[in-house]
């Protein structure tokens, strides 16, 4: 199951704006109260910690894993000696897979229960409904899925991949491997559109052909007429942002015709290691996957993750890149306290910038002005195991961008509220 | 030409789907008036069937699994289906509205049961050496997997059809399903006859499982991705018409996929009920409809 839908945007938004509301005036009563925007969370030896994912509904699939990774960061540091000397109490709580939910549990956490910082959220209505609660309250949310990009907030940071670290690295592979007629499938919402929207001005601007543009609902596995589009238009390659189970009806129609990697080759943005058996080993392997982390990531860092996450859960447990984001959000976070030496929301987000760990996927810093991390960006290639074995890499960490401000082709796509947003930290 | 014909062929495997989801349905649905929203769960059971045959007892033969799993999926969900009926639905068949609530929430218990004992995750069904590859015919290249499909609803209708019309237990069935009260006086034991009649239905949902295990995921949601076009077929074709059900299935899929190849997949969809709301309007009963005399229709 992929990421960052945002499928039930107008209920969000409308939520959102509810929240804000309610979260103006609740951080004005803190004014009167106390001035501080410190949590009390960290009276006593311990410190309280939200974690908020999906624990049932659709979305669950993907999102109790993030939660597990995260937990286990957690245990991790406590066995450690915690932070700042203090042991971390983690608050879970269900995101029911509803964005009001995740506005009204993050409210919970926030002010009820006073967390230093909530950790949380997959979809990017999820991370929208969220996004008010946090800046009204001021207080902090690590974000852990790839996402859209087009978006910075003085109260999230964003630990999964923004467009330029996993979906601008794959057109340049493709663009490397001569790969340059190629097919637009989504599904159809927020993410797979803006995507497209970014891969249209790149090809545009990169000598690179795109044959067509097809869009599913979720969940809908009526899959043939897409496939006799995309096989009539004869592209070299597929650029594919499905999610959840249209994955599995698509690749099992591209198989079933006959298709091979040789004639055409995908490249998917949603399917981790934890989807490949569901959509069938027999039918993915050799076709191309973007990510910033496969569980095959070659480093000892890596490893002992595998190996405790394994130990921790069982042993035919994958693990994949959001939810390495997930566990990676909580070391960061523990960086960014210790370096503050203090857990109050001002200080840790000072300084946060240019924080950095040794994370699974390589080296991770924060980035000083719009809170997103320097990952490198790695292409794979599913075997006929089901893992996905890396064929490329940017060698190093790539600056994030989440506003596409460092290349021409993308001047225009940031708008509105996301350009106001960008030009803030620019 | 070939564009027209590849479209045929595509509306075609289409309503084969639409056809075997809801062949069952035009039983528990169109004849006995249960709105079962587990049918969707029933066609989820179906397909986990083949799954655990070729992870366990045909591990090394999965054609042999996937052909064993077709009467045993039909055994598996007529057992949920028979149990759903005995136990709940014969309480409440005076109030069919309430059957919606009912079904629903046992559709959502059957879902988590699922997902208990076989994880959230999707599972795969390997398909079978004999369904792999495609026939390619004046242009349009027809896989192995969807025309298996199209046999399968044709062995299915040919199987309704001789039960319905040739077997004493069938005729004793519509029986019931004309004229409850009168087959009573005249004898029948209806609570039976209504028993068998669930069991029938529910048991061509799971023989739909291993047919669109074939094609798409499958997981605890995949029933909820079928059961809307399964209700779909029986409301257009007219309640509990086998006639009516393969009219329906044949001009949906056929016009869904043609609007799609001409505009969008999104728009396909809404063509299709847009035209169901239309057609709805002229023929509120379906393209077939028992014509009577009687006050309960």
């Amino acid at each position: 199951m992929g990421a960052k839908g945002s499928w039930r945007l107008p209920v969000a938004g409308i939520v959102g704006a509810a929240l804000l509301a309610a979260g103006c005036s609740s951080s004005s009563s803190t004014v009167e109260t106390g001035g501080s925007t410190a949590p009390k969370s960290e009276a006593g030896n311990t410190v309280k910690v939200g974690v908020l994912q999906s624990l049932s509904g659709t979305m669950a699939i993907s999102e109790v894993a993030v939660k597990n990774s995260a937990l286990l960061a957690i245990k991790e540091i406590n066995a450690s000696g915690g932070v700042l000397g203090k042991q971390i109490e983690p608050l879970v709580e269900d995101g029911e897979s509803k964005p009001e939910v995740f506005a009204t549990k993050a409210e919970k956490l926030i002010s009820k229960d006073k967390v230093s910082v909530v950790f949380g959220g997959w979809t990017s209505s999820s991370r929208k409904a969220m996004k008010p609660v946090v800046e009204g309250t001021k207080s902090l949310l690590f974000y852990p899925v790839q996402y859209e990009g087009l978006e910075v907030s003085p109260n999230i940071f964003y630990t999964g991949a923004t467009t330029n670290q996993q979906i601008i690295p794959a057109l340049d592979y493709l663009k490397e491997k001569s790969l340059t007629k190629i097919f637009l499938v989504g599904s159809d919402y927020v993410f797979p559109r803006t995507a497209n929207k970014e891969i249209k001005a790149y090809a545009a601007a990169n000598g690179i052909e795109v044959l067509g543009e097809e869009y599913l609902q979720l969940g809908d596995t009526n899959v043939q007429g897409i496939v006799s589009k995309v096989l009539a238009a004869k592209p070299q390659a597929v650029f594919n942002t499905l999610n959840g189970d249209s994955n599995v009806s698509f690749f099992k129609e591209l198989k079933a015709k006959g298709n091979t990697t040789a004639a055409i080759q995908t490249v998917s943005v949603s399917i981790a290691e934890e989807e490949v058996p569901g959509v069938g080993v027999d039918n993915l392997a050799g076709h191309l996957v973007s990510w910033n982390y496969y569980q095959t990531t070659d480093n000892p860092r890596n490893k002992a993750f595998v190996a405790a996450y394994q130990k921790e859960y069982g042993a035919d447990k994958p693990t994949s890149d959001p939810m390495q984001a997930g566990y990676n959000s909580v070391y960061l976070w523990k960086a960014a306290v210790e370096k503050a030496g203090s857990f109050e929301v001002d200080k840790v987000r000072t300084a946060a910038a240019g924080v950095s760990i040794e994370a699974p996927e390589g080296t991770l810093t924060i980035d000083a002005k719009n809170h997103h991390v320097f990952k490198t960006a790695r292409i794979g290639m599913i075997n006929a195991k089901g893992q996905i074995d890396e064929v490329w890499n940017s060698g190093k960490p790539i600056a994030p961008d989440p506003c596409l401000d460092t290349y021409s082709w993308a001047a225009g796509l940031a708008t509105g509220q996301a350009r106001a947003e960008c030009d803030k930290v620019k | 030409m070939s564009t027209l014909l590849s479209n045929l062929y595509i509306g075609l495997t289409l309503a084969s789907i639409f056809l075997l989801v809801g062949l069952g349905l035009t039983f528990t649905f169109g004849q006995m008036g249960v709105i079962n929203m587990a049918h969707g769960e029933f066609i989820m059971a179906g397909a986990y069937v083949p799954f655990v045959l070729q992870t366990t007892v045909f591990a090394s033969l999965q054609g042999v699994a996937l052909l064993v799993a077709l009467p045993v999926s039909f055994v598996v969900a007529g057992l949920l289906g028979l149990v759903l009926e005995r136990v709940l639905l014969r309480r409440m068949y005076d109030r069919p509205l309430d059957t919606l609530l009912v079904t629903f929430g046992i559709s959502l218990l059957l879902q988590q049961a699922a997902k208990s004992i076989f994880s959230a995750n999707n599972k795969d069904v390997v398909t079978p050496t004999f369904l792999r590859g495609q026939w390619d015919v004046l242009g349009v290249s027809m896989t192995h997997a969807r025309l298996f499909v199209v046999v399968l609803v044709l062995l299915a209708l040919l199987g309704v059809w001789v039960f319905l019309t040739r077997l004493p237990a069938g005729r004793r069935m519509r029986a019931v399903m004309q004229n409850r009260d009168l087959a009573a006086v005249s004898g029948l034991p209806t609570g039976r006859v209504d028993g068998t009649t669930f069991f029938l239905g529910s048991g061509l949902a799971g023989i739909a499982g291993v047919a669109v295990a074939l094609i798409g995921p499958i997981g605890f949601g995949t029933g909820t991705a079928y059961i809307l076009s399964a209700f779909l077929v029986v409301i257009v074709g007219g309640f509990g018409k086998l006639r009516g059900a393969i009219i329906a299935a044949v001009a949906l899929g056929v016009l869904n996929a043609y609007v799609e190849h001409f505009t969008s997949s999104t728009i396909g969809k809404a063509a299709v009920f847009a035209f169901v709301i239309l057609f709805l309007q002229f023929k509120p009963n379906g393209i077939v409809s028992l014509k009577t005399r009687g006050l309960t229709a």
